[in-house]
């Protein structure tokens, strides 16, 4: 971790304080930067710390002031989710936004099972969502301000033959996603689920067919101006929006024909 | 252990009195020394910070800690002993200046030292140091201080005068709530002979006026304050409007006994006997802009250029701010910070006739210039100097925030290099660079040094602390 201390605000230097899980890469990198860009302060959390440290490393030094802080973690282990929220809450000196970025694709073949790849995206996707997003909810419901983002996706939209698990993982946070925005609403925080279609990341480099790919920096632009809006669901790009809702109505006597 | 074991129904969003900062911490308020001594304990287990809060009248960060503990003192907040004969009172922490003024008043006293809102606590007056319009002849409150008992983190309870802890005196006292709690305070009044001061007001024209009516003024009066109307450029620069007031000697005021009394001094209900004042702040908000504020500031000008003198009552001369309520609201979403710089009586006119230039010259104008006429004094972070201070208020938008951070950081220069200083309870952008210079190096070590003795731990610390004087 590194040691430096988050820069000191003032009513000149306003800072935000997020947390950020699934840092690393990806969009999760690229939008660490961009909220750097508007002085946010950053608790990032990935599992490949190497990775963090250079990405923390960098904002930094464009920033000429410590904006980004590293944070080693799996969130497999969601035993430690709980503590390591109050230790980072207590380190931003406070919390504005908690976005869950982490994410696992892990290829699937058209004809094969595999339980240990499905139970591994769950994991990621969404039983580590559920161990970090209840502190940050309960939070976010007692200071009765605040916004939650949650990176989902065009896939949970749909259950696909190509990625059953990714999917179901992708829906289910959707729906918690949804839930807590009912519960949460009433409180004045804001819950914004993300639904990317395809990114230039590593998660797609192995995928056959990327219709509409848009840059990591592009995602973390149009993430960026929904944050500011304080949308409830938005695709990324918007075209995804009227797209998802052609493909939600295809009926399932042709979907379950298709091998897309 | 981390504040995962702390209750969130006690977090809250805490912002300092300009609205332009907001913090989040666990909020307690105990009523007694042993439940702060037991917060103190809590905080070591969980290893949590803890900052000392009063009325939240600070334009700064100095009653914001983000992520950690604030304790509010407004719960132990009695007056625990007052003698009509001596005029000496002794006050737990919380007690506001209203409280204090409205108690001892009736019986012929007055504080000697106040600031521009009645509703500042003791403890905070006392961990700033405060200072009012007659800086000039009394000082700052600590002056007035007979002695204080403090609770310090470490447990141990400790009584300071003058004559005794001396040293921690004179730097808990402005020491900004870092060094302990005050627990009981003790202070001496201001004999009073009525409830009315005899104010003269008369206007100024330019700058070098504004400061040698100060000047000159002081000597004479009891209480001096300048208005500066910050808009006025060219050879109107610094141009305002000087109120002195006088207190009354006995047998001036046939109705003492009448005007004495804390319903006299109460301040009306209705502005023009008409605008519920409680309202006001949106009506001011309306000329919250610069063509409105320099309408409203020539408006005054022409306005002084009436001499009057007048009887006023104590609370009316001292309390202006209290006039509106919630008038730091009408500066909107963005809120306002306040820029003080103490410049010694002989770099004062070049200074700040640089300062006022450049502000004007930027399209960045002050909507609110205060003058004041101050002396040196004891106490380790102190902000006062033999000469003149001048309190600007700047209104923060969404726009201007870089420009306006660049502007302050060229006028601490400017203040540097003239030998001025900054005044914590004001001066929410003051760098720990600029800090070192002008409290010196070696005060800055004393500080951390006496901080060490009284709390080893580090237990408190504010976001004003970590921010000035953070490693």
């Amino acid at each position: 971790m590194t040691d430096k201390k988050f820069a000191s605000a003032s009513p000149l230097r306003p800072r935000k304080r997020a947390i950020l899980l699934g840092a690393s890469s990806g969009i999760g990198a690229a939008l660490a930067r961009r909220l750097a860009h508007e002085g946010y302060s950053l608790a990032l959390v990935a599992r490949r710390e190497e990775m963090l440290e250079n990405l923390c490393a960098a904002i930094n030094a464009e920033a000429g002031e410590v904006h980004a802080r590293a944070y080693r973690h799996d969130v497999r282990e969601v035993e430690s989710a709980a503590a390591l929220f109050a230790q980072l809450t207590q380190d931003l000196g406070g919390l504005d936004v908690f976005i869950y970025n982490s994410g696992a694709l892990l290829p699937v073949g058209l004809k094969e099972f595999d339980a240990e790849k499905d139970l591994e995206m769950t994991r990621v996707n969404y039983l580590g969502a559920l161990a970090w997003l209840n502190p940050a909810a309960a939070y976010f419901q007692a200071l009765k301000r605040g916004q939650i983002v949650g990176m989902g996706s065009v896939a949970g939209d749909r259950g696909r033959v190509g990625a059953p698990a990714y999917n179901a993982s992708k829906a289910a946070l959707h729906t918690y996603l949804e839930a807590l925005r009912n519960r949460l609403t009433r409180y004045g925080v804001n819950v914004l689920t993300i639904k990317p279609g395809f990114v230039a990341t590593d998660m797609i480099k192995n995928s056959p067919r990327t219709p509409m790919v848009i840059s990591a920096e592009q995602a973390a632009e149009d993430i960026w101006q929904a944050m500011r809006a304080r949308r409830q669901t938005a695709y990324i790009p918007a075209q995804w929006g009227l797209l998802m809702h052609i493909i939600r109505h295809i009926p399932s006597f042709i979907f379950r024909r298709m091998t897309f | 252990m981390t504040n995962s074991t702390l209750s969130l129904e006690r977090l809250t969003t805490l912002e300092n009195f300009g609205h332009s900062l907001q913090a989040q911490s666990h909020l307690y308020q105990p009523v007694n020394t042993e439940e702060l001594a037991e917060l103190f304990r809590q905080a070591k287990k969980s290893g949590q910070t803890v900052t000392l809060r009063g009325a939240g009248r600070s334009y700064n960060d100095a009653a914001l800690n983000g992520g950690g503990i604030v304790v509010s003192l407004q719960a132990m907040n009695r007056i625990l002993a007052w003698n009509p004969e001596t005029g000496i009172v002794t006050a737990e922490p919380g007690v506001t200046l209203q409280q204090l003024w409205q108690h001892v008043l009736p019986d012929g006293w007055w504080p000697p030292v106040v600031s521009g809102t009645m509703f500042t606590t003791l403890g905070g007056c006392l961990g700033a140091n405060i200072h009012g319009k007659n800086n000039f002849k009394k000082g700052t409150i600590g002056e007035h201080v007979l002695e204080f008992t403090a609770r310090l983190p470490t447990g141990a309870e400790i009584t300071c005068l003058p004559t005794k802890n001396g040293d921690l005196f004179y730097s808990m006292i402005s020491g900004l709530g870092m060094l302990g709690v005050f627990t009981s305070i003790t202070l001496q009044m201001k004999q009073m002979y009525s409830g009315l001061l005899n104010v003269h007001a008369f206007p100024v024209h330019n700058l070098q006026e504004q400061l040698a009516a100060l000047m000159e003024g002081a000597p004479q009066h009891d209480y001096i304050v300048g208005w500066l109307d910050s808009t006025a450029g060219g050879k109107s620069l610094g141009r305002g409007q000087i109120h002195a007031a006088d207190y009354l000697a006995a047998g001036d005021d046939p109705e003492a006994q009448k005007t004495l009394q804390v319903a006299y001094q109460t301040l009306p209900a209705k502005f023009f006997g008409l605008v519920p004042k409680n309202l006001l702040h949106y009506f001011m908000a309306t000329f919250m802009i610069n063509p409105g504020v320099w309408l409203v500031n020539t408006a005054k000008y022409v306005a002084s250029l009436r001499r009057g003198e007048q009887r006023q009552a104590h609370a009316a001369f001292h309390f202006l701010l209290d006039y509106v309520p919630d008038w730091e609201l009408s500066y909107g979403r963005g809120g306002l910070i306040q820029y003080q710089s103490f410049l010694p009586k002989e770099t004062a006119l070049a200074a700040w006739t640089e300062i006022l230039t450049i502000s004007q010259k930027r399209g960045l104008p002050s909507y609110l210039g205060v003058t004041k006429r101050h002396r040196p004094d004891k106490f380790l972070l102190s902000h006062a100097v033999d000469g003149f201070s001048l309190a600007l208020d700047f209104k923060i938008t969404r726009g201007n925030r870089a420009k306006l951070s660049a502007m302050l950081q060229d006028f601490d220069k400017i203040v540097l290099e003239a030998g001025g200083r900054f005044y914590f309870a004001k001066n929410s952008e003051t760098s720990p660079e600029t800090a070192r210079r002008y409290l010196g190096a070696e005060t800055v070590e004393r500080f951390k040094a006496l901080k060490h003795r009284t709390d080893p731990n580090h237990l408190l610390e504010s976001d004003l602390y970590r921010r000035v004087f953070g490693e």
